[in-house]
């Protein structure tokens, strides 16, 4: 009887879906259009967020455990990614004087 | 019992929070200021931390709140104000140049909501299990299944500490 009720009244998977690519594409837009090195950092975080969303979205859809650990490693990872992240942005700022992204135009290979 | 209503309070809820998300996350990209931009992205964080409890995905929620709001968005909030960042100097790109980065991003939107028309309409996100998201749940997985992945991720955060230290660091000698 209450899973019945549920079932009317439960959020449909497409508009999780829906959501989430919204706000990968504003990530993506971001990126796009600011300089700031951490401005651009920033997005990409908000689209890691977008994704472990929808994976625990899917997760709980299937009632399959594994998304939302599969959501936590995600979060390990973005954990190392920001501290390396942050720290070579510091370096930049410490070499160039400033952490606009066109600076890293000057890049040798 | 009430569940329908609870239910249904649930569904108003999550098209609410959601519009918050998306004001919230335009808002990131929009502000001048990046102090600003961060206090908005700690903003979006929470809305999604409602998400997860809307899931009652408990433990997400909890590691959400602390681990990003926490602590990822603390130290970006100290490396901005550290480094003294936080003045609107920023050089803006060229007109066109964001022009076409919110166009791109506006065509990739497109495309994904496209591919998911043709889907058609989807079943609900319906919980089947109640405590699929709580702790216990979710440790059994993970030491059963992934205890393996778990313990490199140790190794990964430890090598980001000794590498964001060693990067970070003034080197007196070379320097």
């Amino acid at each position: 009887m209450e899973s019945l009720t549920n079932t009317i009244h439960a959020v449909p998977l497409n508009h999780y879906i829906l959501l989430s690519s919204i706000i990968f594409s504003i990530g993506v837009m971001g990126v796009l259009i600011r300089r700031n090195a951490i401005v651009i950092f920033m997005s990409v975080e908000l689209m890691l967020n977008a994704v472990n969303l929808l994976l625990t979205a899917f997760s709980v859809y299937r009632g399959d455990a594994s998304g939302q650990v599969f959501v936590f490693f995600i979060m390990a990872l973005a954990a190392a990614e920001v501290a390396v992240g942050l720290a070579i942005i510091v370096m930049i700022y410490r070499n160039t004087n400033s952490i606009d992204i066109n600076v890293l135009n000057r890049l040798k290979w | 019992m009430g569940q329908g209503y609870f239910v249904n309070i649930n569904m108003s809820t999550f098209y609410f929070i959601a519009f918050l998300s998306i004001f919230f996350s335009i808002l990131v990209i929009t502000a001048k200021n990046p102090v600003h931009s961060i206090l908005y992205l700690i903003l979006t964080f929470f809305t999604f931390t409602i998400h997860y409890i809307l899931m009652n995905a408990q433990f997400l929620a909890i590691v959400n709140f602390i681990v990003y709001m926490g602590a990822i968005l603390v130290l970006f909030l100290y490396t901005l104000m550290l480094i003294n960042l936080n003045k609107d100097s920023e050089p803006v790109k060229p007109f066109m140049v964001k022009f076409a980065g919110v166009f791109g991003g506006g065509i990739l939107m497109v495309a994904l909501a496209a591919s998911l028309k043709s889907i058609g309409a989807s079943n609900p996100v319906i919980l089947q299990n109640p405590d699929l998201g709580l702790v216990k749940n979710l440790g059994k997985v993970l030491f059963n299944e992934f205890l393996l992945p778990f313990e490199i991720s140790s190794v990964l955060l430890l090598s980001a500490m000794v590498g964001a230290v060693l990067l970070a660091t003034k080197d007196t000698k070379t320097a």
